[in-house]
C-alpha cells in the first residue's frame, strides 16, 4: 500500500505562524491563486516575471511551460471553456505579453474566463521605454474584459480577488493584472479579501419575471418556434434545461458555431448549426419562423447574414446576460436579460405551455430529409467530410474536439455529432488560426481521462506546431488530426468563388512532413492517405496513451457547403444539394 | 441628433481612456467630452455629447455600462438639465469695432476677460446654442483664436436621477 505524502502548500506556511509576517508580492500572487482553487497555471518566463518565478518554485502549482505565450494563452482558453473555470497565464513583460494579445482577443470575442498576469518593468522605469517596456494597460485595454496595473503591493491580493470575480460573473472574459517587478519582488503584509466590492460591476442573472411571463404567452401563440441557442447556454451550464424547456414548449432548436452541444446532435428537434455554413433547414427555419427565441447568442454577422432580410417574419425574444447584446444587430420585442440556466429554469417552474408547432416540426423534418449536408464521394481521393464522419462514429460523437479556424472547422461543426457539452472548443469570433492544437493541450489538462482531439489544417498547425514540444514534456495525450490540403483552404475557397480562381498565397507548398516533424519531437506521428489508414489510425490513437500527430492527405480543392454568400440573405444560400451549386 | 449623457466614473488611473477608448472602438462620435471630480472625491462625473439616433444613444450606453469603472450613465437628452459649457474668444478689433464688440456681447453676459491693441478676450459661460450663436455674431470681426471646454451638465432639482450618494449605498 503506498501512502500519500502530503506535501505542506504556501497556503497552510501563511495561513499558521507566517501569517503576520510580510511576504513577497510574487508569493502572494501563488497564496492567492491557490485561494481561488486554480490547479494549473501556463506560462513562459521573463525578466519582469523572474520574482513570480522564484516564488512559483516553492509551490506545488501545476505550471505548463508553454514554447510560446500564444500557445500559453490559447491553452488557457481551451482549459476555460471545458471547464467554465478561469484559465490562468503567466508572462514576462514587453513581448510575452503582447505575444498573448491575439489570445487576449480570442477569449473577449468568446466570453472565455482568463485570469493573465504580466510582468512589468519596475513602477520607477515605467514610461522610460526601458528594455522589455510596453504599455500592456493599453494595448489590451480594447481586448479585456476588464485590465488593471498593480501600483501598490498592498493592493495586490484584492486586485487578483476582484480579476476571478470579473472574469467569472456575468458575461466571461479575460481580466488582466500587470504586475511590475519591485512590486512582485516588494514585501508586505498579506490579507485576502473575503469579499470583492466592485460598486460599477453588478451583473444581472436573473431575469425579470414578467418578461419571462410575456415569453411564455408569445411561445403559447407560435406557429413556427425557433431557438438559436449560443455558446451563451453552455457558459451558464443551461443545456439540460435548454433541451427540456425544448421539448416541452415543442419549439425546435438551431445552434450558433459555439452553441453546439448545448443540443446533442441527433436530437429530433434539433435542425444542426445556422448561418454561413449551416444546415438548410436550420436557416430556412429561421428566415420562416414567426417566433425567434435567440439564448446566449449575439447574431454575429457569421449567423445572421444580409442583417435586414434576417428571420423577416419572426418576433424577436432575446436572452442574454449582457444586456449590450440585446438590440444591437437586431431589433427585439421581448429583451430578457439574465442568464441562460437562470432564465431557462423560471420558463420551466412556470408551467410550460407548447407552441402550436406540429405543422412546422413536419415541415422542417422535410427539409431535413430532402436537403440534409451533402458531399461527393469518391474512391481515389480522401474526402474531409468522409474523414469526419468516420471520426465522429468511431469516437461516438464523445470526444472533446478543438479546431482552428477555417475549412476544417467547418466541416467539424457540420459532420461531428456532439452529444455533450463543452466539448466543442473552436475560435468563433475572432477566428484564430494556430488556436486548435494548443486550445487541446488546455482541455485535455481539464479532462485527462477523457479523448481529446485537435482538428487542425496545415495552415494553422504551424502557426503553434512548436507546441508539440509540450505535449512531449509533460506527455500530455492530444492526438492531431491534421486536415491537410497543401493551402490556406478557407482563403482558396473564397479566392474561388469570389476572385475568379486567383489563388494569390494561399498555397502551401513547403509543407513539412507533419509526421516526420511530430517524431523530431518525440511524439507519434502518423501519415494517412486513405480511409483505411485513417480508421486504423483513429482506433489505434484511442489505446496510445500520449501525443500523436495523423497528418490526413484530404482531397486538395474540396470546398465548405452549403454557404452564405457574405451580404446575402440566410435564404439564398447556394450549393443545398448534389448539382445544385 | 445631439444627445447629452452623464456618466459617473470611479475617479482613478486611465478611467478616461477607457471611455474614449470604447467611443473610438465602436465607432461613436464624441462632440465633446469633460470631465470633473464630483462632491465624492472618488468619483468623477464625465459629460459627453455625442451625435446619433436613440437606438446608437442607448449602445452607447450599454456599453459604457459594461466598463467596470463606470457606475451610472443618464441620458439626460430628455430630461430637464443644465449644460453649460465655457468658452474663450480671441476677436480682431481696431477702434471702430472695440466699441460695437462689447455692445454685442452684452446680452449674452459674456465679459471681456483680456485686452490687448489688435485683439480682445471674451469669455463667456452658455448652452452650445447660446455659444454658438455667439459665435456667428463675433466671425464677421475676425475670430483668431476659440477655446471651448464642451459641455457638462447635470439635471435640474426637481427631476429623479440618482445622486452621486444613492450610488454609494
Amino acid at each position: 500500500m503506498t501512502t500519500k505524502v502530503k506535501t505542506r502548500t504556501m497556503s497552510e506556511e501563511t495561513h499558521g505562524s507566517l501569517k503576520s509576517k510580510p511576504i513577497r508580492g510574487a508569493e502572494m500572487i501563488f497564496e492567492s491563486l491557490e485561494r481561488e482553487k486554480v490547479e494549473v497555471i501556463f506560462g513562459y518566463p521573463g525578466g519582469a516575471a523572474l520574482h513570480i518565478y522564484d516564488a512559483l518554485y516553492q509551490t506545488n502549482m501545476k505550471h505548463i511551460l508553454a514554447r510560446h505565450e500564444q500557445g500559453a494563452i490559447h491553452m488557457a482558453e481551451g482549459y476555460a471553456r471545458v471547464t467554465g473555470q478561469p484559465g490562468v497565464v503567466i508572462a514576462t513583460s514587453g513581448p510575452g505579453a503582447t505575444n498573448l494579445v491575439t489570445g487576449l482577443a480570442d477569449a473577449y470575442m468568446d466570453s472565455l474566463p482568463l485570469v493573465v498576469l504580466t510582468g512589468q518593468v519596475a513602477s520607477g522605469a515605467i514610461g522610460t521605454d526601458a528594455f522589455q517596456e510596453a504599455d500592456v494597460l493599453g494595448i489590451t485595454m480594447p481586448i479585456t474584459k476588464h485590465n488593471m496595473q498593480v501600483r501598490d503591493l498592498n493592493d495586490l491580493p484584492r486586485m487578483i480577488k476582484e480579476a476571478f470575480y470579473i472574469a467569472t460573473n456575468g458575461r466571461k472574459g479575460p481580466v488582466l493584472i500587470d504586475i511590475p517587478k519591485d512590486i512582485s519582488g516588494g514585501e508586505a503584509s498579506y490579507e485576502y479579501p473575503e469579499k470583492v466590492s466592485l460598486r460599477g460591476f453588478k451583473p444581472t442573472t436573473v431575469p425579470n419575471i414578467l418578461q419571462v411571463r410575456r415569453m411564455k404567452e408569445a411561445v403559447a401563440q407560435a406557429k413556427k418556434p425557433l431557438i438559436l441557442a449560443g455558446a451563451g447556454v453552455l457558459h451558464a451550464k443551461g443545456h439540460q434545461e435548454l433541451v427540456t424547456y425544448a421539448e416541452q414548449a415543442q419549439v425546435p432548436v438551431t445552434h450558433t458555431l459555439l452553441g453546439l452541444g448545448a443540443m446533442p446532435a441527433g436530437h429530433p428537434q434539433f435542425l444542426g448549426m445556422c448561418g454561413m455554413h449551416g444546415t438548410y433547414t436550420a436557416n430556412m427555419a429561421i428566415q420562416e419562423a414567426d417566433l425567434l427565441i435567440s439564448i446566449g447568442a449575439r447574431f454575429d454577422d457569421r449567423v445572421t447574414g444580409r442583417l435586414d432580410q434576417f428571420a423577416p417574419h419572426a418576433k424577436v425574444i432575446h436572452i442574454d446576460v449582457d444586456p449590450a447584446e440585446i438590440g444591437k444587430n437586431v431589433p427585439t420585442e421581448i429583451p430578457i436579460v439574465g442568464d441562460a440556466k437562470q432564465t431557462l429554469s423560471m420558463l420551466l417552474e412556470e408551467d410550460v405551455v407548447s407552441a402550436q408547432s406540429s405543422e412546422w416540426m413536419k415541415q422542417l423534418n422535410k427539409w431535413q430529409e430532402t436537403y440534409p449536408l451533402w458531399y461527393e464521394d469518391d474512391e481515389a481521393t480522401l474526402k474531409p467530410q468522409k474523414v469526419l464522419e468516420t471520426f465522429s462514429e468511431l469516437t461516438d460523437g464523445e470526444a472533446i474536439v478543438t479546431t482552428d479556424v477555417g475549412q476544417h472547422q467547418m466541416w467539424v461543426a457540420q459532420y461531428y455529432q456532439f452529444k455533450q457539452p463543452n466539448r466543442w472548443v473552436s475560435s468563433g469570433g475572432l477566428g484564430t488560426m494556430g488556436f486548435g492544437f494548443p486550445s487541446a493541450i488546455g482541455a485535455a489538462l481539464s479532462q485527462p481521462d477523457h479523448p481529446v482531439y485537435a482538428v487542425v489544417g496545415d495552415g494553422g498547425f504551424q502557426m503553434n506546431i512548436q507546441e508539440l514540444a509540450t505535449v512531449k514534456d509533460y506527455n500530455i495525450p492530444v492526438k492531431t488530426i491534421v486536415l491537410n490540403n497543401g493551402s490556406l483552404g478557407m482563403v482558396r475557397q473564397w479566392q474561388e468563388v469570389f476572385y475568379e480562381k486567383r489563388y494569390s498565397e494561399s498555397m502551401l507548398n513547403q509543407n513539412p512532413d507533419f509526421a516526420k516533424v511530430s517524431e523530431s519531437f518525440g511524439v507519434k506521428g502518423l501519415r494517412v492517405t486513405t480511409i483505411k489508414e485513417f480508421e486504423e489510425a483513429i482506433t489505434h490513437s484511442l489505446n496510445y496513451d500520449g501525443p500523436m500527430v495523423i497528418d490526413v492527405a484530404i482531397t486538395p480543392g474540396e470546398n465548405v457547403f452549403p454557404m452564405v454568400s457574405p451580404g446575402t440573405a440566410l435564404h439564398e444560400m447556394v450549393g443545398i444539394s448534389k448539382g445544385g451549386m | 441628433m445631439r444627445r447629452v449623457v452623464s456618466v459617473i466614473v470611479n475617479n482613478s488611473s486611465g478611467v478616461l481612456a477607457r471611455l474614449s477608448g470604447l467611443f473610438a472602438r465602436r465607432s461613436f462620435n464624441i462632440e465633446s467630452l469633460t470631465v470633473g471630480t464630483t462632491e465624492d472625491p472618488t468619483l468623477s462625473r464625465v459629460t459627453l455629447v455625442v451625435h446619433g439616433d436613440v437606438a446608437t444613444t442607448e449602445q452607447v450606453i450599454k456599453q459604457l455600462y459594461k466598463l467596470v469603472d463606470v457606475l451610472k450613465v443618464t441620458d439626460l437628452t430628455e430630461e430637464k438639465m443644465m449644460a453649460r459649457e465655457l468658452m474663450l474668444i480671441k476677436v480682431t478689433v481696431n477702434h471702430q469695432t472695440r466699441q460695437e464688440i462689447n455692445h454685442l456681447i452684452e446680452p449674452f453676459r459674456a465679459s471681456v476677460v483680456d485686452v490687448g491693441r489688435e485683439s480682445i478676450t471674451v469669455q463667456t459661460t452658455g448652452d452650445i446654442e447660446k455659444n454658438e450663436a455667439l459665435i456667428d455674431l463675433l466671425r464677421p470681426f475676425g475670430i483668431k483664436e476659440l477655446a471651448r471646454t464642451g459641455v457638462t451638465a447635470m439635471a435640474r432639482s426637481q427631476q429623479k436621477v440618482h445622486p452621486v450618494q444613492q450610488l454609494l449605498t
